[in-house]
């Protein structure tokens, strides 16, 4: 088990008081696991992500802890993270094109952020020329500038250094959001691969696009305002969500070949509650066509089949009368 | 006579310091816009998607060609006549949140509009027809009015961009790429609302580098590469059969849900064994070298993706690279080639000479309403 997150919670201190964007969560990752962690804006996803690696100065970790590779990741305290980051976590930026220092060439850059973790540049370059070769850049890129580069250069260098030091856990931030279709392959593609060489154990990847993470991932976890909604392995997720929320978002995707004359898709009416004062009971209630008294309560996260967690009381019912079924036919 | 014409379009870029440097963005792209169509036109960056429909809007200048709407060419008119011009055609772009003013409510932008157009009306008459306009865009106006920006989610600012357009009764939007920002739960709505509008009578220029959304909404379909068009015609039948490798490659590269690229990759190349055959079979409209193309496209395919993989190798005449077909090589073999900076331009500094040396593929008839490139 790589990474384990047990009834992690963060907030950001505002001056209306704490606004909780993730709310008691607990997940694991194993071993070479490519997971997606999906939703709206807002939904918490990111600053799940960004906590894993580095707290803002105004967020902060209100309860739970976080184990990787059977070692407590501290990561309230920001300098005992230092010794971590890009050793055993890493991250992809969500702007990777524009995390380059613009004023220093990528060679220079690279060697000073190894510097900051105490490994000499000379130590690892041959491997780092390696993976620039690897990812289809030119031996020079180390000698230019990043405005010299495209944009898909830079994304894949930030990838390279990212992930030089084969951290643990990368986490990889919207990396394919506002690319065009076929980098947007070529990024995902890239993901996969670094994973099957190794370079990285496991791989959490942040986005609002599930047919992106239906290509890569292997379990997909879907957030609802800082809570999880739903958690299973990718293909169960895109074809038997159990959770109205991830039924709503997959039905509002397009695909090709899908005109809005044979089929016109719905969106999901309403916004994601404040998380201000979030609302008692299901956070998703007022939005749900499905929504019950029942719903008022808080829904808890649970394991309805194996290997497929729900919060959502109408789930759990469906999946309980599907039981029953069984249970009479079997009898029968 | 359709509502806006775009003929032979060309615009090229002048770049380096004494603007030595000429890249063409735009080769003689012609098509047209009827009323009530939408029209997609898909490309990936670069590929002068943006720059065409910053050209309708008059907010860049073209090199060459004309843009006729509703058969003036617009691309000559004076700034005076801009003012009616504008009153027909109307633009939203990608970025919602960096289109208004943060310090001002985000209403403002219909009072710029009221400011402009509309001094005439008196508050009454105004009001009626903004709550007209949020309506028509599915807004509640109680959600947008008096509010600020950040108030408001990036649909209901997108929308209520659309909304100001709608004020000035246009007939044709320059939609570009306005949802590539917004949340996939979001994205619909403001598809729907635009297939809404279609059905009123509005023309749609959408533009997308995404193909699934083009094809949701759109009529018709332009696929442009490099600045020339590839494939067009009818949405249906471009997706449905599509002619030229280029569309073939972004077709598989689409992430899909419920299909993985490489089984997307299989159905290419199965496809493409039979589109030579095809092509042969119902070349009726066709002559016999453009099936011979075709063909050859098809059945060298391993030959080109190598081509591609290894171009940074080989020296290459000047033109845009090769597009990959046939088994896609493994990423990590793929070099990057962006794609503007492998052009080489022939010729002198004249813009003439630039647009003569960079003509732009044939396009022939497929079919009835689907022209494809034959590439030289």
């Amino acid at each position: 088990m790589s990474l384990k997150i047990e009834d992690l919670s963060v907030a950001y201190q505002s001056l209306r008081g704490d606004v909780q964007a993730v709310d008691r969560v607990s997940l694991s990752i194993a071993d070479g696991e490519i997971m997606g962690l999906a939703g709206e804006s807002g939904c918490g996803k990111s600053t799940l992500g960004n906590s894993l690696i580095f707290m803002e100065g105004r967020m902060k970790v209100t309860g739970g802890t976080v184990e990787l590779d059977g070692r407590p990741l501290p990561i309230s305290d920001s300098r005992a993270m230092n010794h971590f980051r890009l050793r055993a976590v890493s991250i992809i930026p969500q702007y990777a094109m524009s995390a380059l220092n613009p004023t220093r060439r990528v060679g220079r850059m690279a060697s000073d952020l190894l510097k900051s973790r105490g490994v000499r540049f000379s130590s690892v370059r041959e491997e780092f020329q390696r993976r620039i070769a690897l990812v289809g850049l030119p031996d020079d890129v180390l000698e230019r500038y990043p405005f010299e580069l495209s944009g898909g250069m830079r994304q894949r260098v930030t990838m390279v250094i990212s992930t030089l030091l084969n951290p643990s856990l990368l986490i990889a931030d919207e990396v394919t959001s506002a690319l065009d279709v076929s980098t947007q392959r070529a990024v995902g593609e890239m993901l996969m691969e670094f994973r099957d060489r190794g370079f990285v154990k496991s791989m959490i990847v942040i986005t609002h696009d599930l047919s992106i993470l239906a290509q890569i991932a292997d379990s997909i976890l879907i957030m609802y305002a800082g809570k999880l909604a739903e958690k299973a392995g990718a293909a169960t997720i895109i074809e038997h969500p159990l959770h109205p929320y991830t039924q709503r978002l997959l039905a509002s995707l397009p695909e090709v070949g899908v005109r809005y004359e044979d089929a016109a898709l719905t969106g999901i009416p309403g916004r994601p509650p404040s998380l201000l004062s979030p609302p008692s009971g299901c956070r998703f209630r007022d939005r749900c066509p499905f929504a019950f008294e029942k719903c008022a309560e808080d829904p808890p996260f649970i394991e309805l089949r194996p290997g497929h967690h729900v919060a959502c009381w109408k789930a759990e019912e469906e999946v309980a009368s599907e039981g029953a079924l069984q249970v009479q036919e079997a009898a029968r | 006579m359709s509502m806006l014409e775009i003929d032979k379009l060309s615009k090229v870029y002048k770049s380096g310091t004494f603007g030595g440097g000429m890249k063409p963005a735009l080769r003689q792209v012609s098509f047209n816009i009827d009323q009530g169509e939408v029209v997609s036109l898909i490309g990936e960056s670069g590929s002068g998607k943006s720059t065409l429909g910053k050209i309708i809007l008059r907010l860049l200048s073209a090199s060459g060609g004309r843009v006729l709407f509703d058969g003036t060419d617009i691309l000559g008119l004076k700034p005076s006549q801009l003012h009616d011009y504008y009153r027909n055609v109307q633009g939203v772009f990608q970025d919602p949140f960096s289109s208004y003013n943060p310090l001002y409510k985000a209403d403002r932008v219909f009072e710029l509009v009221r400011q402009e157009y509309f001094g005439h009306l008196s508050q009454q008459q105004w009001d009626e027809k903004v709550q007209a306009a949020l309506e028509t865009v599915a807004l509640n106006p109680a959600d947008v009015i008096n509010k600020f920006p950040h108030q408001l989610s990036g649909g209901q600012q997108q929308r209520l961009l659309v909304a100001r357009a709608l004020l000035l009764d246009v007939k044709l939007l320059i939609a570009d790429e306005i949802i590539s920002m917004l949340d996939a739960s979001t994205r619909v709505d403001v598809l729907n609302m635009l297939v809404a509008l279609k059905r009123k009578g509005l023309a749609v220029l959408f533009i997308t580098h995404d193909l699934s959304l083009g094809n949701y909404i759109s009529d018709r379909t332009v696929i442009l590469r490099y600045g020339a068009v590839v494939e067009m015609g009818d949405t249906e039948k471009v997706f449905g059969h599509p002619q030229h490798p280029y569309t073939r490659h972004l077709l598989t590269a689409v992430p899909q849900l419920h299909r993985r690229w490489q089984a997307a990759d299989a159905e290419r190349n199965a496809a493409d064994g039979l589109g030579a055959g095809g092509a042969k079979g119902s070349g009726a409209g066709m002559t016999g070298a453009q099936v011979s193309t075709f063909g050859a496209d098809a059945s060298s395919g391993g030959g080109q993706s190598q081509r591609y993989s290894k171009s940074g190798l080989h020296p290459r005449k000047a033109g845009p690279p090769p597009v990959p077909t046939g088994p896609r090589p493994s990423l990590m073999e793929l070099e990057d080639q962006p794609w503007r900076s492998r052009f080489r331009v022939r010729g002198g500094p004249s813009v003439a000479t630039v647009l003569a040396n960079n003509a732009p593929p044939a396009l022939v008839q497929f079919e009835p309403g689907h022209f494809v490139a034959v590439e030289e």
